[in-house]
């Protein structure tokens, strides 16, 4: 089982009203993560990306956290207090530029000897795009066209040293980039840092079975994951790839109690701090896209129907099909007579593991026994001390059943993986 | 300008390329020790060297007190992610955050990018002074207290105290605000050679410390003068500009070399003058140049880092303080501190609100 750790952020599910909630930007609040996360023996910690704050009816949305810090900078920081656990950081490959980023990148594997992982996303929207040169130009349909390009152009770029320390000039003469010169970074140690990638249209995943170390998903249910892992893993061998090379990790919550009617009652309390009066209207908002904020939440569902072609909601992944979801939700909330609040809370739960620490262990032993995962990517809803219960108290019982390492048998976030070094091709 | 203001020190510690953090945190450590405003590292797309920026934040966290002065070109750069780099620098480092504007002016360069070819040193220096422009507008762009964590209305952020910047420039455009809170310094210092023509306007508009390449006194106080005009010009008070002489050091191999002084003839690569001498001349130098209130201090580049900082540190810093010209410790824990420079308060607080103009 692989295990990684989410910084919480810029995300609903991060609860910042709870008085143990702390910064969301010193560097004492990454520290402490990562650490916790390294005591922990995970393989890495994992920082998210947004290049623009988001908008919710033409304002800068004002209900969850808000900023963060660059995460390559924070990742070679951090590399300062942690010595065995993998760095991965989220960067876009739509504004960015191969030479740039794999200098970048090749650093931090340098600077971390041999921890350094890239997330690649791909956004496109010209939202996004107002705070760059490149604007919003590229086409949806174009965007893992670039990242694929990306990605292998980068990886030109690694193996233009020789693995003994020679430097040789590269060209790279293709549709998106048409580059020349010589990379300033020597092979480093990992050779490639990790790649992983987050997405999940049907060019999502083909892009991850051709060329990803990793996939972060968002399929958290035993159903829902193995349908994934099999469509997935059925996709690397046309790659010419094992079903090995590719590590499948879904992004996962965890509540716990002493007891599992305790942790179910925890949950509730978390459920009900993540979706609050204001964030209940919100939720109904971005399916319905129109401003509900005369609704109350604590009565009953708008009976308008959702704008289908509405641009209320900028630097989001959208609801993909509102009217379809707004049946739903009136569905249930007439089945169970509930709220607006209680069908948001009841509608968007992603909580996906909770119960006592055995029960936990078990569960996340089985998703790995039955193909529904190799690992997951920890999403705790505060910051920075939402591993501290996991660590102290489900990992000890992972590593005792031997589903999970005990020391790090290796130095390097590839070793951690299990994933072969990548061949040189010179 | 009078003796008594505060002698300021700073060097490089890049050299020949290395890749591992342990030598970049033991030569910012031998700095700090010398109680150093702050560190360099030099940086181009162009020549063997790791990314000098994020071997500072490795730095970061290894060290207390010195400032982090990281080369950051503008010509093939996006300015939001330099601007968010730089602010996130001064988060991990807790304040001690700058960075050294530079531009790429070789065809080689482009090529890498493959985006624009390369262009003239006017240009691109304006355009450098469009990236520090646009920077210090996004690291405005959140107000200090715009986080609220308001429990009552649900809301995490005044959205009232963050504002787009709408920026045009010559060659890019950025909207914002920032997605960094404004950094702890609110504005990590910005630092300028400003010795060629082309980049003295910028200097002067947006640097906080301009470095100059001077060969007398006489010439680098002429410099400093004119970079202090045209500061007053753009409305600026000329006495929070630091201007340090930029030196390249060969401290040699004897406690005295045999030839003291500022060498002529073909000279090592390297910024500034070449000075060539021991610990003790090099700190006679120092004292020569900034009695006569030429400049506020020096930029030493060391030929060899390794063998030359320990020399500065321990020889000249030692004499200097010995002789109370420069600090035993810092009083404060931020690089604007050091440098005796006011946190900057945000200039974009009355000016805009986040409704979106139409
Ligand atoms: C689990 C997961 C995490 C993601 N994290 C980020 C992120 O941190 N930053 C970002 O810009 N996009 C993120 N994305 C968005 C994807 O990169 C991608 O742009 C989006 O999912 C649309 O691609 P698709 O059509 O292939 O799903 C994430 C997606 C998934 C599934």
């Amino acid at each position: 089982m692989h295990l990684a750790a989410h910084f919480p952020g810029v995300n609903s599910t991060t609860v910042w009203a709870d008085p143990r909630s702390r910064s969301q930007i010193d560097f004492s609040s990454f520290e402490h993560l990562a650490r916790t996360a390294e005591r922990g023996r995970f393989d890495f910690f994992f920082l998210a990306e947004g290049l623009r704050l988001r908008e919710h009816n033409g304002r800068i949305h004002d209900l969850d956290v808000v900023g963060r810090p660059e995460s390559l900078t924070v990742l070679n920081a951090l590399a300062a207090v942690t010595d065995r656990l993998g760095l991965a950081a989220t960067v876009n490959a739509t504004f960015n530029e191969p030479y740039e980023l794999a200098r970048r990148l090749a650093t931090l594997d340098h600077l971390s000897a041999g921890r350094a992982a890239w997330n690649v996303v791909t956004s496109s929207d010209a939202f996004t795009g107002e705070n760059f040169r490149r604007g919003g130009y590229l086409d949806r349909a174009d965007r893992y066209t670039r990242a694929a390009e990306f990605v292998a152009t980068a990886r030109e770029l690694w193996d233009s040293w020789t693995p003994d320390g020679t430097s040789r000039p590269f060209t790279h003469s293709g549709p998106q980039f048409d580059i020349a010169g010589e990379f300033t970074v020597p092979r480093s140690p990992q050779g490639h840092p990790v790649v992983i990638q987050a997405g999940d249209s049907g060019e999502g995943r083909e892009f991850a079975a051709s060329t990803a170390d990793v996939i972060f998903t968002r399929h958290g249910t035993l159903e829902a994951g193995r349908t994934f892992y099999a469509d997935v893993k059925g996709r690397l061998a046309k790659y010419g790839r094992q079903p090995e090379d590719l590590k499948i990790m879904p992004g996962v919550t965890v509540v716990l109690g002493d007891t599992d009617a305790e942790a179910q009652h925890n949950a509730a309390e978390i459920r009900a701090q993540q979706v609050s009066p204001q964030n209940a209207i919100l939720a109904l908002e971005q399916v319905w896209g129109r401003d509900l904020s005369a609704y109350d939440p604590d009565g009953p569902l708008p009976d308008i129907d959702p704008d289908p072609a509405s641009s209320l909601v900028q630097g989001r992944v959208r609801v993909a099909d509102p009217l379809a979801v707004a049946a739903k939700w009136r569905a249930l909330s007439e089945a169970k007579g509930l709220s607006i609040r209680r069908t948001v809370i009841e509608s968007t739960a992603r909580q996906s593991f909770i119960g006592s620490p055995v029960t936990v262990a078990a569960e996340l032993t089985r998703f790995v026994a039955d193909d529904a995962a190799d690992g997951f990517i920890l999403v705790p809803h505060l910051t920075p001390g939402g591993l501290d219960g996991f660590v102290d108290r489900v990992v000890p019982l992972l590593q005792e059943s031997g589903a999970f390492r005990s020391e790090y048998t290796g130095s390097t976030l590839r070793s951690h993986l299990g994933l072969a070094e990548p061949v040189w091709k010179g | 300008m009078s003796a008594t203001r505060p002698l300021h020190l700073a060097a490089e510690i890049g050299g020949p390329p290395r890749y591992d953090a342990g030598s970049h945190v033991a030569l910012a450590r031998l700095a700090e020790q010398g109680t150093l405003d702050y560190v360099t590292l030099d940086d181009s797309f162009a020549r063997p060297g790791p990314d000098a920026l994020a071997v500072l934040a490795r730095v970061a966290p290894a060290t207390t007190r010195i400032g982090l002065v990281p080369t950051v070109t503008t010509t093939h750069t996006e300015p939001f992610h330099v601007s968010s780099a730089v602010a996130t620098l001064d988060w991990v480092s807790k304040g001690r955050a700058g960075w050294q504007a530079d531009v790429s002016a070789t065809e080689a360069e482009a090529r890498l990018f493959g985006r624009r070819s390369a262009a003239p040193a006017a240009a691109l220096w304006r355009e450098a002074g469009e990236v520090a422009d646009v920077g210090a507008r996004l690291w405005d762009s959140w107000e200090d207290d715009a986080e609220i964590r308001d429990v009552a209305t649900g809301r995490f952020v005044d959205r009232d105290k963050l504002h787009y910047v709408d920026f045009e420039g010559g060659t890019f455009s950025v909207r914002g605000p920032a997605i960094v809170p404004r950094p702890p310094q609110g504005h990590p210092v910005t630092v300028i050679d400003g010795t060629s023509g082309p980049a003295r306007e910028p200097a002067a508009r947006y640097a906080d410390v301009v470095h100059v390449r001077a060969t007398s006194p006489e010439q680098a106080e002429s410099l400093a003068g004119d970079l202090r005009r045209r500061a007053a010009a753009h409305g600026r008070d000329p006495g929070t500009l630091r201007v340090l002489a930029a030196l390249t050091v060969d401290l040699g191999d004897a406690e005295t070399a045999p030839e003291p002084g500022l060498g002529s003839g073909p000279r090592p690569a390297g910024p500034g003058t070449y000075f060539r001498g021991g610990p003790v001349d090099l700190a006679e130098h120092i004292t020569r140049w900034h009695r006569g209130g030429a400049v506020d201090g020096f930029h030493l580049t060391p030929i060899a880092p390794e063998r030359d900082l320990e020399r500065i540190v321990n020889g000249t810093v030692a004499l200097l303080q010995h002789r109370s010209l420069f600090r035993t410790f810092y009083p404060g824990g931020t690089l604007r501190e050091h440098l005796g420079l006011a946190r900057p308060a945000g200039r974009l607080a009355a000016a805009s609100t986040s409704e979106p103009q139409s």
